[in-house]
């Protein structure tokens, strides 16, 4: 979220300390930096797509946390069949 | 007697921990706590400056591990509650001076005479930070609610966790409610959720805090201060006490006029 989003949402700056704090402390925790992780994304696609068909567009990688628990949640959409 | 030690730490410096060390230390001592203040600052004392007692100075902890003076003469009485004693941190070394296993005998030594043991600890989290939760039970965590502070807030958690020292508490410390009220300062539940423990207690932003400073006197000294009465109910959280939270966040309409118009 960019800061004129927010501002045009009429909300203060609170909000993004906070979407910016819990990415940091993802980063931080698990200890990757923002390349190591494109890194891993492109990697972990080449050995799925040795196997599948993969849509290369929608694929959505990210690492969340919920509570005391954090997890990496990968989305690799198939490719429809023509 | 069997007492609690406590450390007070932050990672990111200039958040208040020894202010924090000062007045729990005090508030602590008014509940009739026998409470000895350990600066394990080495090289950048500063607690001794915050309660006054900067021209007390004969012997410091250096001279207790280093076996120069008896931990007894090296402890300074605080001139105004009997309960409180400062053990100075040395100025003239550096924190490889003291070791890890004699802090740790030096706080088992402690928890002999005292109720409490409040350690402030210095920023960072080198040697100095090491030495300063060797021995302890409890850490407490200081941060303000900013971006850096709570993301080293983060950082000293897992570090207190990997020592084994598990289940700190946080200690928000400046918090605005103008500026929560707005919007633009994150607010309790917000820090809370994000760094996932157990809160403590909330100081607000207070100009006192920088007056008491100047003059030596510990805040919580103060009936009216606002934030003297936030570490007072610390303290008593400390013991056991059901305090709730202050309501710093809403402000009344009637407060609010009040400071508008310049009478709080």
């Amino acid at each position: 979220m960019s800061d004129d989003k927010a501002e045009s949402r009429g909300e203060g700056s609170k909000n993004i300390a906070k979407e910016r704090l819990q990415f940091i402390l993802v980063q931080d925790r698990i200890k990757l930096s923002p390349q190591q992780m494109e890194e891993m994304k492109a990697e972990l696609l080449d050995v799925i797509k040795k196997y599948i068909d993969v849509d290369d567009n929608d694929i959505e990688m990210d690492i969340s946390r919920e509570e005391e628990m954090m997890a990496m949640i990968a989305n690799f959409p198939l490719k429809k069949r023509d | 007697m069997k007492g609690k030690a406590i450390v007070i730490t932050s990672g990111k410096g200039g958040v208040g921990k020894t202010t924090t060390t000062a007045n729990l230390g005090t508030a602590l001592a008014m509940l009739d706590k026998k409470v000895c203040l350990i600066d394990a600052d080495i090289g950048l004392r500063n607690l001794d400056v915050v309660l006054g007692l900067e021209n007390r100075i004969v012997y410091d902890l250096i001279d207790v591990v280093e076996e120069n003076c008896r931990l007894e003469q090296a402890m300074i009485k605080d001139k105004r509650n009997p309960n409180l004693f400062l053990l100075p941190a040395a100025q003239t070394r550096d924190k490889d001076a003291v070791s890890e296993e004699q802090m740790k005998s030096l706080i088992n030594e402690l928890k002999e005479k005292m109720d409490y043991i409040l350690v402030d600890s210095p920023a960072g989290i080198e040697q100095g930070f090491r030495n300063a939760i060797a021995g302890v039970d409890l850490g407490l965590i200081v941060a303000t609610p900013e971006v850096s502070s709570v993301r080293d807030a983060d950082r000293i958690i897992g570090l207190l966790e990997a020592e084994g020292l598990n289940d700190p508490q946080l200690l928000i410390n400046r918090l605005r409610r103008d500026m929560v009220g707005r919007g633009d300062m994150m607010n309790i539940d917000d820090i809370v959720e994000i760094l996932a423990i157990e809160i403590l207690g909330v100081i607000p932003e207070d100009e006192n805090i920088v007056i008491s400073t100047n003059k030596g006197e510990p805040i919580v000294l103060k009936d009216k201060a606002y934030s003297g009465k936030a570490f007072n109910n610390i303290a008593k959280r400390l013991e056991g006490q059901d305090i709730p939270l202050m309501t710093i966040e809403k402000e009344s309409l009637f407060n609010k006029v009040k400071r508008i118009v310049g009478l709080s």
